[in-house]
């Protein structure tokens, strides 16, 4: 592990304004992806702000209704809140879906939405890989992609985005608070992370010296919720297919219904394909079933991850099935 | 120093007890390997190839040379000139990796050492390692994947190996005349040994005398094998391995680390310490290879096996050679009308060189026999339980001796009733549970019993404690304790007052950890020591102006801490201070005798297997393992059982998860525990372990065979058979992932 310098600061235009002022910086909350890549030297920062005694604890509810979580509300923190149990079910689901206790409890809220992909030739820094170094073509593509993404892929990407947390805050709904060094602004979640497409290692809208300080999750949608995961193993894996749903029913028909994805594509993925083909639709497993067949009509499989293609449709279909089930209780 | 060869006496020990070395784990006051810290101590850290095949045209060291911290850097052009070890396993030499580091140019394999780095921290070590720049020459011919081979019918890849062909009868003909035939291939991908332990080495030497702290499940070995490398007397070389973090096999013969860290450590006149990452782990320090079979069986309508055919194919290194002998067991399993033929080939890959791996060659054979056999029962629309009943082997079939001793009925009926098995319908899919399809499997255990030589020192204190020392190792099984319990029973002074040593090559030798010898074959070594010990006792009551003078030494016996004749009796303690003694200890050795000729050692087992497949999300998981183990007699039931359950878990890791991949260039995709797929405790089903009480005197005086890898063997063939109970789905390829079950 290279050595880099590491700078405490203890205010938000601190920190972004640090930023500014070199490349090569990186801010670091949790530590549990940035320092697991320093020691791989897949990143190289030569300077690490350390930013978590900046005042972004706190979750708090905006007079509008949303939920304004602060950057630095840890995993396990945000997943037992008891808004969140109440209102985002969803999002408590998917967080402790994810990692372990030991990690949960480092992980960050911004630090989750910053995770980079677990695609093990990104990981190394001896193999080729656009996302790491551009122009160096992608290992996975011709190489083992069991793991890999069958949704938003391009022909220089097939990574997944990892995360479970925001598979759940894309399915809620959310809006992230961006500050940099010229004010703050804010993104539509769905809108933060980026396609691969020719740029593989643009993953994210984050400005040079911006810094993630809050999500604010929208309005509490109701309904039944449920956040399935399928992995190989029963825990501390990363998704293979997961789905977030919420659905509302008016009668025995899909009202409202969100469908978020994870584990089959490369960033965050809302399904709205599915969501159009069930809303308005009788909550009928059929039904259910052909909103998962519509989710990946896009789908591209690769040599190794074809199955992936099932296996979200089973996820999505299951995870409908169990949230309208919560709906009707 | 007396030769105990045996069947003296029998004795009658067995108690749960609780690891005596648990505290000291618990609050790390156990000294593993890399937990060594010597005054002036150096790091070193390995930089490995990064190309699958080819030559290391140079090295780029000007960097790291420059990084902080560094001391220097070995490689080939720098290394001292060693000697190759003789690599005999009768001699007690043998190491895993015959090629010793930096030996030439040639890349076998993705992460064999091309240098070693040494720094003043490991940070820097590290760092620096990263900084290293070689230039290759690549090879565009190499192999990783065997499967690529296989033809998918007819004979397996690779070179068939002389030595491991055996046949009783006529099997090829007694095939061909079955009424009922079966042929079909398995395979096992590599699994990762993922010891919790890191391998790591610490070397020292003082003047010309080496010593290496080293996580080891053979200190002799590796103390023999650094005596020729270095080609010093083993004397001057001392490995200490006190505690181990499990081996599985992977640390039963030494690997490069240890001898460049010893140069390394040689040359900077400083201690160097390598610890190897979990990448280096699990590509320079072995693994169960990849495994190819065929299996061929013919049977009567009424189920009574005619024949077995069972033809083996596993992986081997161009660095070094493993024969896994997969199918070396199998015409041992069943009564087959006496025709069986097995076969083995080996085929060279560019991997480090596989090694054993808990219960090698058995538990990757029996997957494919066992399944085989719910494949012949299927086909008999048989149940599996009675074909197996139908076909038991009251002797060896391969040599007509008796068992020594054989419960294997008791076993399979005794874990039938635990499990339910009665309650099994035998058509797939029949028997569900909400989301969940129900499937029962089961499948015959099995392991030799082996006995090894062993010496032991046996010695009484004059505090009142006990010096019990062997150079054997504990690798977290519970030797230390089971030699604890022996030692209090044998002189009733309390396990408490009971000093173990092991791990240390410069006590009396003892046999590796491996094979589910070491209980067979260390207690017999501690019980002759202790027999001298006591008679050095006795002659000191017995001697002129002693308490019991003149007495004949048979009439004295040893109860609680007390020498005892007639109604007359003296501490030992207080027979030591008389004559002003610290310590009476006497030495001896054990070893197995004529029964070897006289009977056939093995132990067997039942496991039986519930899992619950979702059809709906594709998930599979194991739901209830039951489990009955013939042993012969458990020392420390607890500490036997936990193994037993141990086994369990790996078997479920075989079964379900585990598999090194390699990509189209050789790459080692999953290296990591990240990405290479444990179970994990999510994963534990409840796991019910029964070990029946049955001395096998004939094999030792404590009737003990032994208990480390048996729980294993059977556990993927039942999780496989019950899969098929669940899905109809036949999978022959283990790990049952996800992506096989959605495509069968």
């Amino acid at each position: 592990m290279r050595a880099f310098e590491l700078e405490s600061v203890e205010a938000i235009d601190q920190a972004v304004s640090h930023r500014r002022v070199h490349d090569g910086e990186a801010f670091i909350a949790g530590g549990t992806t940035l320092l697991d890549l320093v020691k791989l030297d897949v990143m190289q920062p030569e300077k690490v702000v350390d930013v978590t005694r900046l005042p972004l604890k706190r979750i708090e509810t905006l007079e509008d209704g949303r939920l304004k979580i602060g950057a630095l509300v840890s995993n396990t923190e945000l997943a037992k809140h008891e808004i969140v149990l109440r209102d985002y079910p969803v999002l408590s689901e998917a967080l402790l879906s994810g990692a372990s206790t030991g990690l949960r409890n480092m992980a960050s809220t911004g630090g989750n939405v910053m995770q980079r992909t677990r695609c093990p030739y990104f990981r190394d820094p001896d193999m080729p890989c656009n996302k790491r170094e551009p122009g160096t073509g992608c290992s996975a593509l011709d190489g083992i992609n069991r793991n890999h993404a069958v949704l938003g892929t391009s022909e220089h990407c097939i990574a997944t985005h990892p995360s479970d947390m925001c598979v759940g805050m894309v399915a809620a709904g959310a809006t992230l608070v961006l500050e940099g060094p010229d004010g703050q602004r804010e993104v539509a979640f769905e809108d933060y992370h980026l396609l691969p497409g020719d740029h593989p290692e643009r993953e994210h809208d984050l400005k040079p010296g911006e810094l993630i300080t809050h999500v604010i999750l929208d309005t509490p949608r109701g309904g039944g919720q449920h956040y399935l995961k399928l992995r190989d193993r029963a825990s501390y894996e990363f998704a293979l297919a997961s789905c977030a749903a919420i659905v509302s029913l008016d009668g025995d028909n899909v009202s409202e219904v969100r469908v978020a994805l994870g584990g089959v594509a490369t960033k965050p993925w809302r399904a709205t394909a599915a969501e159009e083909a069930l809303k308005g639709q009788p909550a009928t497993q059929e039904n259910f079933e052909r909103a998962a067949d519509a989710a990946f009509t896009d789908a591209v499989a690769y040599s190794h991850n074809g199955y992936k293609i099932t296996l979200g449709k089973q996820a999505i279909a299951r995870a409908l099935r169990d949230a309208t089930a919560r709906a009707r209780a | 120093m007396t030769t105990d060869t045996g069947k003296t006496r029998e004795y009658n020990l067995s108690a749960e007890k609780p690891r005596i070395d648990g505290t000291l784990k618990l609050t790390g006051g156990a000294d593993y390997a890399a937990d060594r810290n010597l005054p002036n101590q150096t790091y070193g850290y390995p930089v490995t190839s990064t190309i699958t095949s080819g030559k290391l045209v140079s090295l780029e060291l000007d960097e790291a040379l420059a990084m902080p911290g560094v001391l220097d850097i070995f490689h080939h052009d720098n290394f001292d000139q060693l000697s190759r070890s003789p690599n005999s396993f009768a001699d007690e030499n043998l190491t895993s990796e015959p090629r010793l580091p930096f030996e030439d140019n040639e890349i076998h394999y993705q992460g064999q050492y091309i240098a070693l780095v040494v720094a003043d921290t490991l940070n820097h070590a590290r760092a620096a390692a990263m900084k290293v720049k070689a230039n290759y020459e690549r090879s565009d011919e190499f192999l990783t994947d065997i499967k690529a081979l296989d033809r998918g019918e007819g004979e397996l890849p690779g070179e068939e190996q002389p030595g491991d062909a055996s046949s009783i009868g006529d099997a090829d003909s007694a095939f061909e005349s079955a009424s009922v035939k079966l042929d079909h291939r398995y395979s096992i991908a590599q699994e990762n040994h993922s010891v919790m332990e890191m391998h790591a080495s610490v070397a020292q030497w003082e003047n010309d005398m080496l010593t290496i702290y080293e996580s080891s499940q053979g200190v002799v070995f590796q103390r023999n094998a650094l005596s020729k490398i270095f080609g010093i007397p083993p004397e001057k070389v001392t490995v200490i391995s006190h505690f181990i973090g499990s081996g599985f096999g992977s640390k039963l013969f030494m690997w490069p680390h240890a001898i460049m860290t010893a140069v390394a450590a040689r040359r900077l006149g400083r201690p160097v310490k390598t610890v190897l990452s979990r990448t280096q782990e699990y590509l320079a320090t072995g693994y169960r290879p990849t495994s190819l079979q065929r299996v061929r069986l013919g049977a009567d309508d009424s189920g009574k096996l005619l024949s077995i055919h069972h033809d083996g194919c596993n992986e081997s290194s161009p660095a070094g050679k493993h024969d896994d002998t997969v199918s070396g067991a199998t015409p041992k399993m069943y009564d087959c009308g006496g025709n069986a033929a097995v076969t083995n080939r080996l085929v060279t890959v560019n991997k480090c060189p596989p090694c054993p791996m808990r219960a090698p060659g058995e538990a990757s054979g029996n997957f494919a026999l066992e399944t085989a056999m719910d494949e012949l029962a299927v086909k008999l629309e048989m149940d599996p339980l009675a074909l197996r009943k139908k076909n038991f082997a009251a002797a060896d079939p391969t040599s007509d001796l008796p068992w020594s001793s054989n419960h294997l009925k008791e076993c399979w009926d005794d874990a039938a009733s635990r499990f339910g098995w009665d309650k099994r319908n035998p058509t797939p899919g029949a028997m569900q549970d909400g989301d969940e399809i129900i499937g029962y499997g089961m499948a015959t255990q099995s392991w030799e019993a082996m006995r090894q030589h062993c010496s032991a020192r046996f010695g009484f204190r004059a505090d009142g404690s006990l010096l019990v020392a062997c150079g054997t190792q504990d690798i977290g099984t519970g030797t230390y304790t089971i030699v604890a319990q022996t030692a209090s029973e044998l002189t009733g002074i309390p396990i408490e007052m009971v000093d173990v040593r092991l791990g240390d090559s410069q006590l009396p030798s003892g046999p590796l950890s491996g094979g589910s010898m070491a209980t067979s074959t260390v207690l017999p070594a501690v019980s002759a020591a202790f027999d001298e010990a006591l008679s050095q006792l006795k002659s000191l009551a017995t001697a002129e102006g002693g308490v019991f003078e003149n007495a004949d030494p048979d009439t004295i016996e040893i109860q609680s801490g007390k020498l005892v004749q007639g109604d007359r009796s003296v501490e030992i303690t207080q027979l030591l201070a008389d004559n002003q003694l610290g310590l009476i200890d006497g030495e001896a050795s054990a070893q197995p005798g004529d029964e070897q000729n006289q009977y056939s050692f093995r132990s067997f087992g039942a496991v039986f297997v519930e899992v619950r497949w979702d059809p709906g999300i594709s998930r599979l998981r194991v739901a209830r393992v039951v489990s009955t183990i013939d042993i012969g007699r458990a020392i420390n039931p607890m500490t036997a059982r936990n193994q037993v359950e141990g086994g369990i878990v790996m078997g479920i890791g075989m079964g379900m998860f585990e598999q090194a991949e390699f990509d189209q260039n050789g790459y080692p995709y999953n290296n990591n525990l990240a990405d290479y797929i444990l179970p994990v405790n999510a994963d534990m089903p409840k796991v019910e372990v029964d070990l029946l009480d049955y001395p096998d005197y004939r094999h030792n005086a404590f009737g003990a065979r032994g208990v480390g890898e048996i729980g294993l063997t059977g556990v993927a063939a039942a999780i496989s058979n019950a899969v098929y109970n669940a899905t109809g789905k036949r999978i022959r390829d283990m790990p049952i992932s996800i992506e096989k079950l959605l495509s069968a």
